[in-house]
């Protein structure tokens, strides 16, 4: 799988957020074997300098960042954000964030591709956050997006994913373009179901961080990324209506009366 | 000369972007700044002067999904 023209070999992209401590954050990248985490810009108080250990804590993971522009709502914003990502993790990628709803966190996918285009014609490696649109999708690409980044359900609501159907129409018609569920994702079955359905890659966050184990869950999701992954590729059955009996119903002795 | 910083408004005796990171002790912390709106490279900072009223966002890397 290739983002932009890097080989990646790990189908999870995990979220640094809402972690209980920075030891359990470092052990949960360590579990789900992930080779990129997202990170994102906060106010820095020169008196209490909390970004400086957090970004000392992700740089020794040694593995790519994937900035986000988290919680902006306009154009500008998002805009601004990617530029001094870019300076401050010397990374020209960026996952793009332009919200536009603020209760389903639902991307303005207006803004999404206004934004996009800014950023692409600036050089800027663009992991879009959209919705499953089609159309979507076309005017992503057109603006000079090479991944699609489609939620699965809202930011943080553990969902899973809200339209098949939609994900499902989204890979057919882009065979070629890298895409990974981000956000919505709940359970390791989820994640395994996006896979299974071709997805190149999930990113989750929340479903790892607050679980009860979020190492443990991470090693889970890890396990069930591979296990889709591996199904799509082994090709699933068709499903059906009608039952089909699995064992052969010629040679079964006659023991009516 | 009146700055807001971060939100907070603040007095400050500085003419430049640069002096004033300096002023509020961010010398070698990991930073990008934007003055009213706008992103200022590190580099440009010396040179970015400040007026009455500017708006500066100090950002650091953070937790993110």
């Amino acid at each position: 799988m290739e983002f932009y023209g890097v080989e990646i070999a790990s189908r999870l992209l995990l979220g640094t957020a809402q972690y209980p401590s920075p030891a359990i954050l470092a052990d949960a990248v360590r579990a789900a074997r992930a080779e990129i985490v997202t990170v994102s810009l906060r106010r820095e108080s020169g008196r209490l300098r909390e970004g400086q250990d957090f970004w000392s804590l992700i740089r020794n993971l040694g593995i790519r960042i994937l900035p986000n522009t988290a919680g902006c709502h306009s154009v500008k914003e998002a805009v601004t954000t990617a530029q001094m990502a870019r300076e401050i993790f010397a990374t020209h990628w960026i996952k793009l964030e332009v919200i536009g709803e603020v209760d389903t966190l639902q991307p303005d996918v207006f803004g999404l591709v206004e934004a996009a285009r800014i950023l692409s014609d600036d050089g800027f490696a663009v992991f879009p956050y959209m919705t499953e649109d089609l159309v979507v999708a076309e005017r992503l690409i057109e603006a000079g997006c090479k991944v699609l980044m489609p939620w699965g359900a809202p930011i943080g609501s553990g969902q899973g994913l809200n339209n098949p159907f939609g994900l499902r129409a989204l890979r057919a018609h882009f065979p070629d373009i890298p895409l990974v569920v981000d956000a919505g994702i709940g359970l390791p079955s989820h994640a395994a179901a996006a896979m299974e359905l071709g997805y190149d890659a999930v990113l989750l966050n929340t479903s790892v961080a607050k679980a009860g184990d979020p190492v443990a869950m991470a090693r889970a999701f890890a396990g069930a990324v591979e296990a889709g992954r591996t199904a799509y590729l082994a090709g699933p059955m068709e499903a059906r209506d009608m039952a089909a009996p699995s064992t052969p119903v010629f040679g079964k002795p006659v023991l009516a009366r | 000369m009146k700055i807001i910083v971060n939100g907070s408004e603040l007095d400050l005796g500085v003419a430049t972007l640069a002096e004033a990171l300096e002023a509020l002790n961010y010398a070698g912390a990991v930073v990008a700044t934007a003055l009213n709106g706008h992103f200022v490279a590190a580099r440009a900072r010396e040179t970015t002067r400040l007026a009455h009223g500017d708006k500066i966002e100090i950002v650091a890397p953070r937790q993110g999904g």
